[in-house]
């Protein structure tokens, strides 16, 4: 089974976990100065990244907290976790690196 | 207004505790309270409880029949005695009053189930994903996790028994998942 690390409770398996959609998306300090174009990018544009992707997971069968990952969307690796509120973690080359 | 203390009847009251070959049992009512907070409320915790919570992730902490299991990193479970839910909420609340912090009384909400026996931690990887072994989950540890389809708290107790945190209306699913997994064994 997939283990993902929870940064607070170690590694855990998969089905304690729950996705959250893509990370670092931060909702506008202001939304009545947000025009109509910019609110609707902040609710529906991503990124659908193929590849290394910065996503929020939560270990709702555990601790319950929300942390950020860094999966890669092509094989499914975990490559990183961090708590949210950290700075995603840079990762040497080989390790982001995306086959063509 | 009914009684409702009167009219209490245990979720499990149709199943024979000694049926099987006795590694699963049905634990008297106990008092629980979700205590959430910061970590600069945990000395009044402490204090009022009379139970030192964990501060490490996944572990209880032990006195006499009170215990604090860490749930999450600001989430605790406290057990007490029965009859001590409305005394504890009142001495917890009077301890912690300038702070903030959330006190929930969940003692009808959960059974305690106690999973004992040799074979005790074979019994629950028939529903259970995580690693039962003494090195990774040893005596004292304890967490949210599942069980098979319901969510349960799991507490090593001791080398060979584990206590059980099941939700009420989960807890006829889970005795009956346990028990033909003890006959599977």
């Amino acid at each position: 089974m997939l283990l993902i690390d929870c940064p607070f409770c170690g590694k855990r398996p998969e089905l304690e976990f729950r996705y959250g959609g893509e990370a670092h998306i931060a909702r506008p300090d202001d939304p009545s100065e947000f025009g109509d174009k910019a609110w609707g990018q902040f609710l529906y544009g991503r990124s659908n990244q193929r590849g290394m992707h910065a996503e929020r997971w939560r270990h709702v069968h555990g601790c319950g907290r929300f942390f950020n990952a860094l999966r890669d969307t092509t094989n499914d690796r975990f490559a990183a976790t961090y708590k949210i509120g950290e700075e995603r973690p840079a990762l040497p080359e080989a390790q982001g690196a995306v086959e063509a | 207004m009914p009684d409702l203390g009167q009219a209490r009847r245990g979720v499990l009251g149709g199943v024979d505790p000694s049926s099987g070959t006795g590694m699963l049992a049905v634990l008297p009512p106990l008092s629980r309270l979700i205590f959430r907070g910061r970590i600069s409320t945990i000395g009044r915790v402490a204090a009022a409880f009379g139970v030192e919570p964990a501060m490490e992730p996944c572990r209880a902490s032990v006195s006499g029949e009170r215990a604090a299991l860490w749930l999450g990193p600001d989430e605790w479970l406290l057990l007490a005695r029965e009859s001590e839910a409305p005394d504890l909420i009142e001495k917890l609340t009077v301890a912690l009053a300038p702070l903030s912090f959330s006190l929930v009384d969940v003692s009808h909400r959960q059974v305690g189930l106690k999973v004992s026996g040799e074979h005790a931690a074979l019994l629950l990887s028939a529903g259970c994903p995580l690693d039962l072994d003494r090195q990774a989950f040893p005596i004292g540890m304890c967490t949210r996790t599942l069980l098979q389809k319901t969510e349960i708290v799991l507490w090593r107790i001791a080398e060979t028994a584990f206590h059980l945190e099941v939700a009420r209306s989960f807890a006829p699913y889970a005795w009956g998942f346990l028990e033909q997994a003890e006959r599977d064994l």
